[in-house]
């Protein structure tokens, strides 16, 4: 008989699972709370380092899980994963129940809520956007502030709600530094008349050809990296953003107009994730992200057997990362139902 | 001894080993938030002495880490004591506190009462 295995989740990480899941052989169902699959990747427009088209891992993504037979449910969240001796029973919102032989929870991230940040005036100030919205923006080929003008003066602020105790993220998102770079690239690329500039605590650049993207940055396309932390944001009569930081380097204060402001938000655990840990009894960190067992050799493993994780529901992840960390998992899992035979 | 016309210049290094850390000891052992400060300068963007006069909160923390003494001792006096900092700092570093225990430290002579 066919092992069942449920992946929640249809972002990167649950795409990838159940595609390779499906592949060596087993009956995938793939359960996701939104109607349609991709999660996250649906809102990007290229993707760092190479500023590939998105659509390109989507497509992929698309290719492997409908090549391999797989059962989507869409509009559906789990409620609940429990096991009895080795049967898994996940209830769904929808208040339904399936078995399961293993299931893999890919249930990712959410976005910071940029709003938390109150003193960088978004939801305050028109012209104050999260990387997300930006990312919208480029999608639709139109960058414009509130009014439909074109910004001539366009600021980056990086760790908005990364490495933040004030809003109890002590970590690093990790992925929002080379997403700056990327994006402000991108603004030089559309608006060759613009300024950027991007106000830093530190640049980290810790990927393959990141740091060169961050060169491209300031070599090619002359964006301005100044180390400061903004800390505060205020508007001008002509509703110009002003913002304060400090000049780390020059030592001195700075203020600046800007047309627009884009907050570098950091990623969380997601909403789902963290309920769903509540009510199965899964283990969290202190960053709020799924624990795993061990750190360094079993990272997909979660503290219920036959239950394992695959992607940035862990910690904040990268694409490729993802990928292979969802593979990871599947290769977990056949380890498990081999002990089982 | 006649009058040569010149001067010696101080050395600009910071000499780490003949520096005076006492003070900073003193304040991270009343003050362990101290130690986790990342200069990212949100202190000093926000401060409003820092607006108007050379203060900055960021360079005083660094200097004292450092033993450079002379020019924290004169300028911490200058803090208000208004907190615009602490609430901005990302660290949770108590900056505030940091002043108050820079000024005890000063006022106590740390090196010469251990």
């Amino acid at each position: 008989m066919s092992r069942h295995v449920v992946v929640i989740g249809a972002g990167v990480a649950g795409m990838e699972a159940a595609g390779q899941l499906s592949k060596a052989g087993f009956e995938v169902s793939l359960v996701e709370k939104d109607i349609k699959t991709g999660g996250h990747l649906n809102d990007w427009y290229k993707l760092f380092p190479d500023r590939r088209d998105s659509s390109e891992v989507k497509d992929y993504l698309d290719r492997i899980t409908r090549l391999n037979s797989i059962r989507f449910i869409p509009g559906t969240e789990v409620e609940k994963i429990s096991r009895i001796n080795d049967n898994l029973t996940l209830k769904t919102t929808e208040g339904t129940e399936m078995a399961a032989d293993a299931v893999i929870v890919a249930t990712g991230f959410d976005l910071f809520k940029a709003a938390r940040k109150e003193e960088y005036g978004y939801d305050i100030y028109d012209n104050v956007i999260t990387s997300s919205e930006l990312e919208s923006m480029f999608c639709k080929g139109k960058i414009t502030m509130a009014d439909g003008s074109v910004p001539a003066k366009v600021g980056f602020l990086h760790c908005v709600g990364s490495r933040d105790e004030k809003v109890g993220n002590y970590y690093c998102s990790k992925l929002c530094c080379v997403t700056a770079v990327k994006q402000a690239i991108e603004i030089r690329e559309h608006l060759p008349e613009s300024r950027v500039f991007c106000f830093y605590m530190d640049m980290r650049m810790g990927g393959a050809y990141y740091e060169e993207l961050y060169r491209e940055a300031q070599e090619v396309w002359g964006v301005n990296f100044i180390r400061g932390k903004i800390s505060e944001v205020g508007e001008s009569i002509n509703k110009n953003l002003i913002i304060k930081s400090e000049d780390t380097l020059a030592g001195r204060p700075l203020k600046m107009e800007l047309d627009m402001l884009v907050l570098m938000s950091g990623m969380e655990m997601a909403e789902s994730g963290k309920k769903l840990a509540v009510s199965s009894g899964l283990n969290v960190g202190e960053n709020r992200f799924f624990s795993s067992e061990d750190h360094h050799f079993g990272s997909n493993l979660s503290n219920m057997q036959g239950v394992f994780y695959a992607g940035s529901c862990t910690a904040p992840m990268n694409i490729p990362d993802t990928i292979s960390h969802a593979r990871a998992a599947v290769s977990d899992v056949m380890d498990y139902f081999n002990l089982r035979k | 001894m006649g009058e040569f016309g010149f001067t010696i210049s101080q050395a600009r290094v910071i000499n780490y080993n003949s520096n005076d850390r006492s003070i900073s000891d003193y304040i991270a052992s009343r003050e362990p938030s101290f130690r986790i400060c990342i200069e990212c300068g949100g202190c000093s963007a926000t401060c409003t002495t820092g607006n108007f006069t050379s203060f900055s909160l960021r360079e005083l923390q660094i200097l004292l880490k450092r033993g450079e003494n002379d020019y924290v001792r004169e300028n911490i006096k200058k803090c208000m004591l208004c907190g615009k900092c602490i609430l901005v700092c990302p660290r949770g570093v108590n900056t505030r506190n940091v002043v108050t225990l820079a000024r005890e430290a000063f006022q106590k002579n740390v090196k010469n009462a251990v």
